[in-house]
C-alpha cells in the first residue's frame, strides 16, 4: 500500500516519506513544534476566536441563499454521480429543499460568524441511491480540503460502512474534521460512531457554547440541542430540536479554536474540546 | 423452497385489513403519548420512490389515506434520507411547507415531530407527532420516548412488509399458491377436522418422500 505521510510541520517543503519506518538521518526533519501550552483552557482556545479563515462544510439538504441567519456562502455544490458512481459538483442552483441545512449553516454562523460557510447539497433528489450520493458527496467534500465537515445525518447501510470509515480516516489524516450527529434509536449507523470523526449528542442547556465531554462514548461531546432557534425556508426562524442541530454547534466551536489555531490535527482539537468542556476545565 | 414457505405462511398470516388497524392503533397511541393533535405514517415505496400516506389518527383525514409523494419531500423526505429525527416548533413559518401541506390537506401544524422508521438497516417510513401541547415545553426524554415508540412501530411495518411478500408469493405462482390454500384451510378448520387433515398431510409427505 502506497502509504505516505504528509508534513506535520509547518514546512511547505517537506517531502513525502513512507508510513512505516524513521530513518536515524530523518528523526531531526521530523522535529514538532507542540501547539499546545501547559494549560489549555477556553481563554487560549476561544477568546476573540471569530471563525475567520476556517472552512466550514455543511453537507445536508443545500443552504438558502442570502438567509439573515446565515448571511453570505463562500460556495454552493449539489451532488450527483456519474455512471461510475463518482461525485459530480455542480454549483447549486437551489439552494435548501428541507431547510435543515439552512438550519444547521445558521447555527454555525451564530458560533463562529468569519467562518467560511460552504453548502454540499447530498439530499433531495429522491431516498434511492440517497445513499450512495451521501458517499460520494462526502468523498468529494473531503478532497475539497475543508477544515471541519457537519454531517447532522447518518446512514444504516451496513455496506456503506467501511467506505465511510475510509473516508473518515482519510479526512482525520488530512486535518479534515468531520463532526458527525449521534443517533439517540437503538439502531446501527455511520459514521457517527467512528472514532475518526468527532459525534455529536444534545443536552438540554440554552447555552450555544456549553458542552460537555461524554466519559461512556461512542458519543463524545453533548451540545445545545433542544428548543434552539434555527434559521428555516423563507429567510423564518423555527424551534428545533435534535442531534442534528446539536452537532453544528460543535462544528462552531472547533471553526473558532481552529481559526486561533489552525495547525491543531484532528486528534488534538479533540483532546482542546475535552479540555474545554462544561465538566471538565470549561467553567475554571 | 422460500417462496414456498412465504406461500404457506400467507395463508395463515393476519389479512392486510389487520394491518391497517395496527398502523392506526400506532398513530393512535402515539397521538396519545404525547398529548398531539394528530399523528400519521408515510411508508416509503421503494419501487417508486416515494412516501406513501398510509395511517392517520384523526378520522377527517381518512380520505388521505394512499396519498404519494416524492421521497424527498420536505421535513418527512429529510428524516427518511438521513435516518435522524427532528423535532420543529413554529412550522407555520416555513412558507414552503405550509402551502404544501395546505394544498393535500387544508390542515398546516405548527409543530411537528418527526421520527424515521428503521428496522435493521432499511428505513421504511416516516412516523409524525402533529401539534403537541403549546404550553408544553419539549424535553430530550420526550425525544428517547419517540424514537423507542418508533423502533416498536418499525417492528410492526417490517410484519406488515413480510406479509405483504408472502401474499405475493401466493397470488403469484400457480403451484405455490395451491399450498398455500391448503394451508390456509387447514388454519380455518375445527381441531378435530385440523389433526385428521394433518394426518393426512403427514401420510401425504411421507409417500412423497419415500
Amino acid at each position: 500500500m502506497a502509504a505516505e505521510v504528509r508534513a506535520h510541520s509547518d514546512d511547505e517543503e517537506w517531502d513525502p516519506r513512507p508510513a512505516w519506518s524513521l530513518t536515524r538521518d530523518d528523526v531531526e526533519a521530523i522535529a514538532l513544534d507542540n501547539p499546545l501550552p501547559d494549560r489549555v483552557d477556553r481563554a487560549w482556545a476561544l477568546d476573540g476566536a471569530t471563525g475567520k479563515g476556517v472552512k466550514v462544510c455543511v453537507l445536508d439538504s443545500g443552504v438558502e441563499f442570502a438567509h439573515p441567519k446565515v448571511g453570505d456562502l463562500a460556495g454552493a455544490f449539489a451532488i450527483s454521480l456519474d455512471d461510475d458512481e463518482n461525485a459530480i459538483a455542480d454549483e447549486d442552483a437551489e439552494g435548501d429543499l428541507c431547510g435543515h441545512g439552512t438550519a444547521c449553516a445558521g447555527v454555525i454562523r451564530s458560533i463562529a460568524p468569519d467562518a467560511e460557510l460552504y453548502s454540499v447539497r447530498v439530499l433531495g433528489a429522491g431516498f434511492k441511491g440517497s445513499g450512495k450520493v451521501l458517499l460520494a458527496g462526502l468523498r468529494w467534500a473531503v478532497e475539497q480540503d475543508y477544515d471541519v465537515i457537519n454531517m447532522s445525518l447518518s446512514t444504516t447501510k451496513k455496506a456503506f460502512s467501511e467506505l465511510l470509515r475510509d473516508i473518515a480516516d482519510t479526512a482525520y489524516f488530512k486535518r479534515t474534521v468531520i463532526v458527525a450527529s449521534a443517533h439517540n434509536m437503538p439502531v446501527e449507523s455511520y459514521p457517527w460512531r467512528f472514532s475518526s470523526v468527532i459525534s455529536v449528542g444534545s443536552h438540554e442547556d440554552d447555552d450555544p457554547l456549553t458542552f460537555y465531554a461524554n466519559p461512556d462514548p461512542p458519543v463524545e461531546f453533548f451540545a445545545r440541542g433542544m428548543n434552539v432557534d434555527v434559521a428555516w425556508l423563507g429567510g423564518e426562524t423555527v424551534t428545533a430540536t435534535g442531534n442534528s442541530f446539536a452537532t453544528p454547534a460543535i462544528s462552531g466551536i472547533a471553526a473558532l479554536v481552529l481559526s486561533k489555531h489552525p495547525r491543531l490535527t484532528p486528534f488534538q482539537l479533540k483532546s482542546v474540546l475535552y479540555q474545554i468542556s462544561s465538566n471538565v476545565g470549561g467553567n475554571q | 423452497m422460500s417462496e414456498l414457505n412465504a406461500a404457506v405462511a400467507a395463508g395463515v398470516l393476519p389479512s392486510e385489513e389487520r394491518f391497517g388497524e395496527l398502523l392506526r392503533s400506532i398513530v393512535e397511541v402515539a397521538r396519545a403519548i404525547f398529548h398531539a393533535r394528530g399523528s400519521s405514517i408515510f411508508l416509503f415505496d421503494e419501487e417508486t420512490d416515494e412516501l406513501v400516506f398510509a395511517a392517520v389518527a384523526s378520522p377527517d383525514e381518512q380520505s388521505l389515506l394512499g396519498m404519494r409523494m416524492p421521497s424527498s419531500t420536505g421535513i418527512a423526505g429529510w428524516v427518511l434520507s438521513s435516518r435522524t429525527p427532528i423535532v420543529i416548533e413554529d412550522l407555520a413559518n416555513d412558507p414552503r411547507h405550509a402551502r404544501d401541506v395546505a394544498e393535500k390537506t387544508g390542515y398546516v401544524p405548527h409543530g411537528l415531530m418527526a421520527v424515521p422508521l428503521l428496522h435493521d438497516e432499511r428505513a421504511l417510513g416516516v412516523l409524525q407527532v402533529l401539534d403537541r401541547p403549546s404550553n408544553s415545553r419539549f424535553s430530550l426524554q420526550e425525544m428517547e420516548l419517540l424514537g423507542l415508540f418508533a423502533t416498536q412501530a418499525a417492528v410492526a411495518l417490517d410484519l406488515l412488509a413480510s406479509a405483504r411478500k408472502a401474499r405475493g408469493a401466493l397470488e403469484g405462482a400457480g403451484d405455490v399458491a395451491a399450498v398455500a390454500r391448503v394451508a390456509a384451510a387447514l388454519d380455518r378448520l375445527d381441531e378435530d377436522r385440523r389433526d385428521a387433515g394433518l394426518a393426512l398431510l403427514r401420510e401425504l409427505e411421507r409417500v412423497l418422500t419415500a
